[in-house]
């Protein structure tokens, strides 16, 4: 069957070079209303509290509960968590500075503000550092750092029952401490400790785990007494106010940790009650079964470190050693030298004892740290953003070959890098599982294969890859259905160095990415041309919008780069209420027009020469394109029969399969396929969002028609008007096309004009794949159940894609149907099967290996948040349009809400008084609450129709890097490029690179410029203070108020100032499809609010800030 | 009022029997798509057709049961109507029908068919068996071999 499937694709090399143009589209302008928010207005007065609206509150947890059972989808179940607080948001914020401040006279703010240093505050709230600054103070320590107090709370806790840190920092090859029944809690939590402080050296393997044991638990005992009064004098210190203003620097050096205060103080007598005497333990130990008898503490004093390294490795049945052994010893070893003082001189000075406690808490989160699993109290670390790009995550599979050849995290991601071994454990760690793809992205060094025989597993069609199992030279186990194959002779041979004999140096099992030329096997026909059909809407609305001259005098330049052999074909049809198609018989002079005004039963003027080939035709094609753009402006049809254009261009591609390119500007009211205008503009700001469904479904049939013929349809859209996105939009989604979306365009706007030109010319010359479907494979034991993108889904795993391109991503929710247990890795492979545009039939092959664990520990710190980000937004929008926006929204919150409340019970934490998250996942709640402001998903802010339904579809099927820079922008301070870090491009010159800068108005300084990089758009604001230097310099303008509202480029210069911030635009440039386009604008400019809507922290009139959401996110997490 | 009981039950027995039948080929398209053999416009076009036909002919069933003064069985019969009816309104405009091609394959959806054909085939196993007695019963009701009179002629 999947043989038969296959077949019916072909397609050609990818023959064209990576081209950097293309794509994607049209964030650009939104007219969503400004009334909205000047991040920083210093003056004038603010109304000092307004309520949100009922409706713009995060969900009560009453209908949490409902819902999550709802979010099903989600692969988030309730079980774990019992949500009880009743309280709304903004009355529950435990920290009732916050609402002081709030509360405040505008005046007072802004004091406040100033008194901090000139950097501009979010709106929402002030900041009253002042006060918190002289706790510290008091406090005697001489740390001026707030950002450390969540250090400070965190570290001693471990003492106190709540263990985080330790667990954290355990050393992956141990045993998993998965949850365990309440009564073995106690147990479990000094085992862990003995698992990372452990001094332990032992030169038996039994007994070295439960020595250290003795010694964490007696440890606390011995300090209690110890400990000075005068340190419960501090009252300690509350919940932080984001708004306290934090020095940028967050993370300090741990060594400059603060001493245990109070907090530490009533954990450790908690902990006395809890913890049991050494010798109960030892007792519980041998009962428990699960560690091996205690013996005399003298072993542990004789051996050393190092002998323990091998034997605790062999103990675990370790099956991915992500963190480095030596680290361990390290650790080990400094623990051992704090640890055996304190047990012979058991009558220590209290000092002293802080100091052993504290530097072995230090210890212990600089390992953490090292390790990439310590956390943070996201209350107390305002900054969390890290000041370069997000890291990925990356795949260990214990073996460096194996890591080396997986496939790239920018083509294949998946939302963990460590896969749970059953569906419980799934359940438990609340993280969605699936995986991304962006299965056609061009690539810069993609070794091509052609061979007689494509090695495939006979029973699962599974392609060779680096992670089979060879069990001779002659025969290899399949990966993911561990059926034994044989190997063929021509795979002996090595092509490379020309010889016979090891299989294991092919190209197909050294790189997980690669591309065959398929033989003809793979061809139910023979490979198809490329052919164009182009559909040009010349309604009244669309003569008006101009955009027919830019279409023409684009497509007239790179008629000679479209993507194609000497069989291409190009065709035309324009149509406004008729159809006129364009002839471009032998003989003729220019193209002849035929008009059919028989819109409801269309049928073709005349059999051919409709479609015609380019090269023969070059001069008639271009003589059209040079008349189209004037030829109807006399015409004053309003209507626009979209439905019969589309049916028509059926019928001309039906036997040939190709690519239709529809310029819509007007909605399509006549003829088959006529839409009403749906959107009703007074509800734009509503919170219940209403047509986010098709209207029809006349646009998915024909997809499907077209899918089955390898037509593919992609729409631009430059409407002045509604034009129903919703419903046009299937015939992209179903036939794998793509969409690009230009609202209110007028071709006489020059950045508009010119984000339209860039799009355009990236859309014709990117390299395209006809007739292609992907098939997505995995390992026995997991199932694709979801599937998100632009496609048609023919049967259980097969995506039919009419046309592929290298903008488009995919996305796919995995559930685990069977227990992984007696697998060490699992498989992912995705196999595209296209023709290029030089009519070859390829195949492209992406494989990725990721470990099976079965620690919740383990999984939890594997996410990887932009991943889930990415997975999450594509079942938001299903669910807003299955359910409805605002079921969406909650099912948002409750995603950030179950995976933090399951971290906190992974770690035992008890009740804390921060918002724990592990490393890895700490932007999720920053992202969720900048969803929850984007376009798509923002509820109570006037938003189109259209330009919400867009920014939907974009999510579905952007590729993560560009989704992510649409959810959220990075921002980049430009005033002061020389002072930055430098690092070398590919042509090994030096850019400048800035910190990355949270989106919030904090960060903008009154004597600066910004760039905000929203992915195909870049904005540089200029504030009012910056350096004349800066202005003359870099944007060679001569004052501030001189910089015109009109300013789309950056001259020039010849300085380095200039040229620096060049280097940098370019730059950034480099890791797009397409150079975004440029807008440089004062803060005072008509257009600021481009800029300032998308300073995601701030509270806006109605939605809470990032800081307000996080203490909703606490008053939920249980 | 217009048919007799046993000739009710008959023609209730023989429709509830074709809707049997209908349900089991829906179980082997569904099945057959789950296991490849079928794609999913194929499929989805297939059940679509019989989806309105079903549900009219299950209402005409209860009416005309109703009208016969069975209340008890119409009001029995109206809970299966009720959830027909249901999954035809709930499906949304953009969709070419109860089954989707283009969401047959997401979210389980597959699965969920498959479960309401089964629920659906015990429900009219029952009923099938139901008919059967009712019918039986009406047969015997009008004492047609005429024991009695036997039973006198002999005693």
């Amino acid at each position: 069957m999947s043989q038969s499937n296959m077949m019916n694709q072909n397609n050609m090399p990818n023959g064209m070079p990576p081209h950097m143009n293309g794509i994607d589209s049209s964030h650009s302008s939104r007219d969503s209303s400004p009334t909205v928010r000047y991040p920083y207005m210093t003056q004038g007065p603010m109304a000092p509290h307004r309520p949100i609206p009922a409706n713009q509150l995060p969900p009560t947890s009453k209908t949490i509960n409902q819902l999550s059972q709802n979010y099903s989808n989600l692969q988030i179940n309730n079980q774990l968590t019992p949500r009880t607080s009743p309280k709304m948001f903004s009355t529950s914020t435990p920290n009732e500075q916050v609402k002081d401040n709030q509360s405040q006279p505008a005046i007072d703010r802004n004091k406040s503000q100033q008194s901090q240093g000139g950097v501009l505050s979010p709106i929402g709230f002030n900041h009253s550092a002042t006060s918190h600054f002289s706790n510290v103070a008091l406090n005697g320590n001489s740390v001026s750092n707030l950002g450390q107090t969540s250090q400070r709370f965190n570290v001693p806790s471990n003492f106190g029952g709540t263990q985080l840190p330790h667990q954290n920092s355990l050393p992956s090859n141990a045993v998993a401490p998965p949850p365990r029944p309440p009564l073995q809690q106690t147990l479990s939590q000094p085992r862990l400790m003995a698992y990372n402080n452990g001094p332990v050296p032992t030169s038996t393997s039994s007994p070295q785990h439960a020595v250290p044991q003795n010694h964490m638990t007696q440890r606390p005992l011995m300090n209690q007494p110890n400990r000075m009064p005068n340190f419960n004098l501090q009252p300690s210190v509350p919940v932080q106010s984001p708004a306290t203003r934090m020095p940028t620097q967050m993370r300090m050096p741990n060594s400059m940790q603060q001493y245990p205060n109070m907090h530490q103080q009533q954990h450790h007598q908690q902990q006395q009650q809890r913890y049991p005497t050494p010798q109960q333990y030892t007792n519980q130990l041998q009962a428990s079964d699960q560690l091996p008898n205690v013996t005399s503490n003298s072993v542990h004093q004789n051996s050393t470190p190092a002998q323990d390294i091998p034997i605790r490795a062999n103990l675990h049945s370790n099956r991915y050693p992500t963190q480095p052994q030596y680290n361990q010893s390290h650790q080990q070893q400094q623990y051992t030298q704090q640890t055996i003082p304190l047990q012979q001189q058991q009558q220590q000075k209290l000092q002293q004892n802080f100091y052993q406690q504290s530097s072995q808490n230090v210890v212990q989160s600089g390992f953490n740290k090292l390790w990439g699993v310590e956390n943070f109290d996201l209350l107390q670390t305002p900054n969390i953003l890290p000041k370069t790009k997000v890291e990925v995550p990356r795949i260990t599979l214990g073996n460096e070959l194996l890591d080396h050849a997986n496939c790239k995290p920018d083509i294949f991601r998946c939302t963990m890098t460590k896969i749970p071994e059953n569906n419980s454990l799934l359940q438990k760690s609340r993280l969605p599982l699936g995986v991304l793809i962006h299965p056609f992205k061009d690539l810069n060094h993609l070794p091509v294969i052609q061979c007689n025989t494509i090695v495939r597993c006979r029973s699962c069609r599974t392609y060779i890859n680096p992670y089979v199992y060879f069990i001779d030279s002659k025969k290899w186990k399949c990966n993911l259905c561990y059926r034994i194959n044989e190997l063929p002779e021509e795979f002996q041979y090595d092509p490379v160095t020309k010889t016979y004999g090891d299989p294991s140096r092919r190209p197909e099992v050294k790189t997980s990415t690669i591309e065959y030329i398929a033989p003809s096997e793979y061809m139910l026909r023979p490979p198809q041309a490329a052919i164009y059909l182009f559909l040009l809407d010349i309604s009244r609305a669309a003569i008006e919008s101009g955009y027919l001259h830019t279409v023409c005098s684009v497509l007239q330049s790179e008629l000679n780069n479209l993507p194609g052999d000497t069989r291409t074909q190009v065709g035309f049809i324009a149509y406004d209420t008729a159809l006129h198609f364009f002839s471009f018989a032998d003989g003729l002079s220019q193209p002849h027009e035929m008009t059919v005004l028989d819109i409801d039963d269309v049928f073709l003027p005349c059999p051919d020469n409709l479609l015609v080939n380019l090269q023969d035709c070059m001069e008639l094609v271009t003589d059209l394109l040079a008349q189209l753009p004037n030829r109807y402006n006399n015409s004053f049809e309003t209507g626009s029969a979209l439905g019969a254009a589309l049916q028509a261009s059926y019928k001309m591609m039906a036997s040939t399969g190709g690519r239709v390119t529809v310029f819509q500007a007007t909605l399509p009211t006549i003829g088959p396929g006529a839409l009403i205008s749906r959107e009703d503009p007074s509800q734009r700001a509503g919170s219940d969002v209403q047509h986010l469904n098709p209207a029809n479904d006349f646009y998915k049939r024909l997809a499907l028609e077209c899918s089955g013929q390898q037509i593919a349809v992609d729409i631009f859209f430059a409407n002045s008007q509604y034009v129903d996105i919703a419903t046009i939009s299937g015939i992209c989604k179903f036939s794998g096309g793509c969409m690009y979306h230009f609202p209110l365009f007028k071709a006489s706007r020059q950045s508009q004009n010119e984000s339209f030109e860039k799009c355009l010319r990236r859309y014709l010359t990117r390299k395209i794949g006809f007739e292609a479907v992907m098939r997505i494979r995995c390992s026995r034991g997991l199932t694709i159940h979801t599937f998100h993108g632009n496609f048609f889904v023919r049967s259980t795993d097969l995506l039919s894609l009419p046309n592929i391109n290298p903008d488009a991503g995919f996305g796919m929710q995995v559930s685990i149907e069977e227990s992984l247990s007696d697998v060490k890795s699992i498989c992912f492979q995705a196999a595209l099967l296209y023709t290029s545009s030089k009519g070859e039939r390829r195949i492209r092959v992406h494989t990725m290996c990721l470990p099976v664990v079965n620690n919740l520990t383990e999984i939890i710190n594997s996410a990887d948040q932009q991943c889930i980000i990415g997975l999450l937004s594509k079942m938001a929008v299903d669910r807003s349009v299955q359910s409805n926006l605002s079921d969406a929204r909650e099912a948002f919150i409750n995603v950030a809400i179950d995976i933090l409340t399951s971290y906190k019970a992974s770690q035992n934490m008890g009740a804390t008084s921060g918002l724990m998250v592990p490393n890895c996942l700490r932007l999720l709640p920053l992202y969720i609450s900048a969803l929850l402001k984007s376009i798509a998903f923002r509820s109570g802010v006037s938003t189109r129709l259209d330009d919400r339904v867009k920014a939907m579809c974009d999510m579905k099927t952007s590729p993560l890097p560009n989704l992510i820079q649409q959810i959220y922008p990075d921002l980049y301070p430009v005033h002061n490029l020389h002072d930055q870090n430098v690092i070398e491009n590919e042509d090994k010159e030096l850019v400048p690179m800035p910190p990355i800068l949270q989106l919030s108005a904090r960060n903008i300084d009154s004597n600066g410029a910004y760039l905000m990089d929203m992915g195909t758009h870049m904005v540089i604001i200029v504030c009012s203070a910056v350096s004349s230097m800066f202005l003359n310099h870099v944007l060679g303008v001569s004052d501030y108020n001189s910089i015109s509202d009109e300013m789309y480029e950056l001259p020039s210069l010849d300085n380095e100032h200039n040229q620096r911030l060049h280097l940098l635009i370019n730059y950034l440039n480099d890791e797009k499809p397409m150079n975004a386009t440029l807008q440089i604008m004062r803060d005072s400019s008509p257009n600021r609010n481009m800029f300032f809507e998308k300073l995601l922290e701030d509270r806006i009139e109605t939605a809470l800030s990032y800081h307000e959401f996080l203490q909703h996110l606490k008053t939920q997490v249980k | 009022m217009f048919l007799s009981d046993p000739l009710l039950f008959a023609f209730s027995l023989i429709v509830s029997g074709l809707i049997l039948f209908l349900q089991i080929y829906y179980v082997i398209i569904l099945t057959d798509l789950e296991s490849d053999y079928l794609n999913a416009q194929e499929c989805c076009s297939k059940l679509n057709v019989w989806v309105k036909p079903k549900l009219g002919i299950h209402l005409f069933l209860t009416f005309l049961l109703l009208i016969h003064g069975h209340w008890i069985l119409s009001l029995i019969n109206l809970p299966i109507a009720a959830w027909m009816l249901y999954d035809i309104i709930k499906t949304p405009c953009g969709n070419m029908g109860v089954y989707d091609p283009t969401e047959i394959h997401s979210r389980g959806q597959l699965k969920r068919h498959l479960r309401d054909c089964m629920i659906f085939i015990g429900y009219y196993m029952i009923f099938f068996f139901g008919y059967l007695y009712c019918m039986i019963v009406s047969l015997l009701e009008g004492d047609p071999i005429n024991r009695d009179d036997e039973g006198l002629m002999e005693f």
